[in-house]
């Protein structure tokens, strides 16, 4: 740990990043040097075309999505410590050591992970997912597979069976709600290597 | 298995050395089934019996009038009785006793018949169903069953034979289990099922072998137990495996979180590799003799492990391929579309057994590798003859080992007691097993998404029970190499009931004492679908991200390959195009339609019952009300008549 905290320093927000987020030390340096790969002009920024040269992302039907979980509207850009504190959702839930000066809610936990995804389902930012949006969910996952008729089935469907309050649109309550069954913490999380 | 060939033949051997005896159907008792009614014909074999081997306890000879030229083989005593039948007969017989031309098959439906009756009487009572683990009072039943055949005959008729067992039984468990295996669920725990499976079993064989040589040394053994470190090394091997019929039978009533049960359940199936490579090796060990041991044969221990593990999963993934391509042109044959798949689930099992690779890893495989293509091609109809054909075989084949183990424990000429070996052996299972799971979990946890905290600890521990493949495979030992085979039988029938019984009758308690988070039988909502998909999707796109070239990374990039050249090749083309999230919300619909039709038909029939219990009040007040009014007008006029 020792020799590893002295690579550290040149980090930005280094130290304050091990106490906020679960990553070991060995991690944020690696994420560190992820960073710096993506960094291809050396501004210490990463842009939205940064992220888009990343291979394989563009076949993803969320890829663009995610793209914009990073740059939320208004941010053209993007420095390290929010990249790691973004990546810092996909922890597996029990690293995340409760550390002295540590936020309420940790990014990892079940309750961060779903707020995540549900950022990532909800573009307008109102606090629920509308038929609309569903559907643009559906449409980008299935694509050419089903036909616009069978999307809004499947919407119909779900909204039908998450909407407690019936006004056509999930809650975050909701969705968390629907999902309580599914084990988030396996669902939601990647191995970062040591 | 690869005793099981030489089994086979002696099969073979002991058949046509029955040749003469067997009357009327001589087809009937083909060799390889194990039922030929004679003698063995190599006294080193093990008796290879299923029917009593006298004839003559079961009943007159048969008398087959319209029978086949097979009449001819009959031996001279056959033609003499039957022609002192015709001499008292004479002429035209209306009824006749035909017993051992159905003599074979009518044995095995009875068994059968047993077997499926005693699970019948079990579940009338239901306090005694939760506590008691089926498996437990089967065994039980078992050990009724043969004291009984023991006192009418004198000695035993039936046990479990190996190769029944082996060629018969065991796949139909296995099959079932490998083709309803959750695929997902199984590889996202591999490291940690192939962990257990290989380096902890290699642990258990190998501890329990030295030290029971080690306690034989030290004379806890006793001296009759003539067994030295090769033969200690081969029992250790086959009793420290973890066996998959007694894990479902025992885990299917416990009911604990899918995580915990997949592993200890892929941990039993994939054992098998290890498990055969073990015995063949220790087995041709014994034969030669533990001096003529070289250290070359020691490489050939560790190559045999890898073709027979690699070996077998290439030859079931082969049958999935074949079984799968098959089914994309069964649309005009739908009605025997079930039977191409147990046909090539079975023969990956046969041919993983031909070449001596493990045979339960190709079934699994085959299983795993064929159910998605297999699901979508085949009609809704065959689906559910498939499931439930399954579903049956298999349970009646556990019913069927569960009972058997317990006659052949009664039968005392094929085992020998040693105190200590019994017990040593007991407590170096339970010993080496509960010290394997944590030293293979701690190290495990550094590499686990989520770790395996202590309580599933414990349960994989307690959950490592050893059943009737062990029993299998000490029965098929060289008595004449193993001197020691009789005392490794019995300790292997205490084990196993050790296990079974002991180990499952209080499993359950544990469970509930340790909280161990159950599993909850959930039906699947279309958001769950939806966003599990779109999680799949997120992850692979932050390891992408991450520059992490992970778990959902290569999953992804098989999804691809799936999706480009494989399901074009094994998807009929009308499938092919379909959406797997549109047939899970057809699914999903279907199952709602169902189960809301169901509840009508309940509501109506509490409604029913509702009207037709009040219906009956009515009637019964009505005829008491009838019967007073009729009696006080009786009464009345008797007083008249009295007072007239």
């Amino acid at each position: 740990m020792g020799s590893n905290s002295s690579n550290m320093n040149h980090i930005p927000d280094g130290q304050q990043l091990l106490q906020d987020t679960g990553f070991s030390a060995a991690q944020i340096i690696r994420l560190y040097e992820r960073f710096e790969f993506l960094d291809k002009d050396n501004t210490g920024h990463l842009r939205p075309e940064d992220l888009e040269t990343v291979p394989d992302l563009d076949m993803n039907p969320i890829g663009a999505r995610i793209i914009g979980a990073f740059f939320p509207p208004g941010k053209e850009t993007l420095d390290f410590g929010s990249f790691v504190r973004i990546l810092a959702h996909f922890l597996p839930a029990d690293s995340n050591r409760t550390r002295a000066g540590a936020q309420q809610e940790p990014a990892n936990s079940t309750t961060g992970k779903l707020r995540f995804a549900f950022q990532l389902y909800d573009q307008d930012r109102d606090g629920k997912i509308s038929r609309d949006e569903l559907l643009q969910v559906l449409r980008s996952m299935l694509g050419l597979q089903v036909t616009e008729e069978q999307l809004q089935c499947i919407a119909e469907r779900a909204i039908q069976e998450a909407d407690a309050d019936k006004d056509d649109a999930i809650s975050f309550d909701e969705f968390r709600k629907s999902l309580e069954k599914v084990d988030i913490d396996h669902k939601m999380s990647i191995r970062f290597l040591r | 298995m690869l005793p099981l060939g030489v089994t086979l033949l002696l099969l073979t051997a002991a058949a046509a050395a029955a040749g003469p005896y067997g009357s009327a159907a001589p087809p009937l008792r083909g060799p390889g089934l194990g039922f030929s009614p004679a003698v063995s014909a190599s006294a080193s074999a093990p008796p290879l019996l299923l029917l009593p081997q006298p004839r003559e306890e079961y009943g007159a000879p048969g008398v087959a009038l319209a029978r086949s030229a097979a009449e001819e083989t009959a031996g001279p005593a056959e033609e003499e009785e039957g022609g002192e039948h015709q001499h008292h007969g004479g002429g035209f017989r209306v009824v006749q006793w035909e017993w051992s031309y159905v003599q074979t098959p009518y044995i095995i439906a009875i068994w059968l018949l047993v077997a499926s009756v005693a699970k019948i009487l079990f579940h009338f009572s239901q306090r005694f169903t939760t506590v008691v683990p089926e498996s437990c009072m089967l065994i039980l039943l078992g050990l009724v069953l043969g004291g009984v055949v023991l006192i009418a005959n004198k000695k035993q008729l039936y046990q479990l034979e190996p190769a029944l067992f082996f060629l018969f039984l065991l796949p139909t468990i296995v099959g079932d289990a490998g083709y309803f295996m959750p695929a997902r669920l199984f590889f996202d725990n591999l490291g940690a099922i192939l962990t257990y499976a290989v380096v902890g079993t290699l642990w258990n064989a190998f501890c329990t072998g030295f030290c029971l040589y080690a306690a034989k040394l030290l004379g806890v053994i006793d001296e009759r137990v003539q067994a030295d470190l090769m033969d200690f090394l081969l029992f250790g091997a086959l009793i420290s495996a973890v066996d998959p019929v007694a894990v479902l039978a025992v885990f299917e009533e416990v009911h604990v979180n899918d995580t915990l049960f997949i592993i200890v359940f892929g941990e039993s199936l994939v054992n098998d590799a290890v498990t055969v490579v073990l015995y063949k090796v220790y087995i041709s060990f014994v034969e030669v003799g533990a001096e003529n041991v070289q250290t070359a044969d020691y490489f050939k221990g560790v190559a045999s492990f890898l073709i027979v593990s690699i070996g077998g999963t290439l030859v079931g993934l082969v049958f999935a391929v074949i079984l799968g391509f098959i089914t994309r042109f069964t649309k005009k044959v739908r009605i025997i579309e079930p039977l191409f798949v147990f046909l090539l689930v079975y023969l990956a099992y046969l041919t993983a057994e031909l070449f001596s690779l493990s045979a339960i890893l190709s079934m699994t495989f085959c299983g795993i590798g064929a159910n998605k293509y297999v699901e979508a091609n085949i009609s809704q109809k065959s689906r559910t003859t498939v499931k439930y054909t399954m579903k049956t075989l298999a349970s009646i084949a556990e019913t069927i080992i569960f009972i058997f183990l317990g006659i052949s424990a009664v039968d005392k000429s094929k085992w020998a007691w040693d105190t200590g070996l019994v017990s040593c052996t007991l407590v170096f299972i339970l010993v080496f097993r509960a010290m394997g799971v944590i030293g293979q979990t701690w190290v495990l946890n550094r590499f686990r998404l989520v770790p395996l905290d202590k309580i599933d600890q414990v349960v994989m521990s307690y959950g490592g029970l050893r059943g009737a493949v062990a029993f299998a495979l000490v029965v098929l030992l060289d008595g004449e190499h193993v001197k020691a085979k009789d005392y490794f039988v019995a300790t292997t029938i205490v084990v196993v009931f050790f296990t079974v019984m002991f180990q499952g009758l209080t499993i359950k308690p544990l469970v509930k004492w340790l909280k161990v988070p159950r599993s909850t039988s959930r039906k699947p909502t279309i958001n769950e679908e939806i966003h599990e998909r779109a999680f799949d999707h997120i992850l692979t796109a932050v390891e992408d991200i991450a520059g992490l070239q992970g778990y959902h990374h290569w999953r992804d990039k098989w999804e691809q390959f799936d999706k480009n050249y494989l399901s074009k090749l094994l998807l009929r083309k009308s499938v092919y195009r379909k959406s797997e999230l549109w047939e899970a919300y057809q699914k999903i619909n279907i199952r709602d339609a169902i189960s809301v039709i169901d509840q009508v038909r309940e509501q109506e029939e509490e409604e029913e019952e509702e009207e037709e219990e009040e219906e009956e009040e009515g009637r019964r007040r009505e005829e008491e009300r009838h019967s007073e009014l009729y009696i006080v007008k009786f009464k009345k006029t008797h007083s008249l008549k009295r007072k007239g």
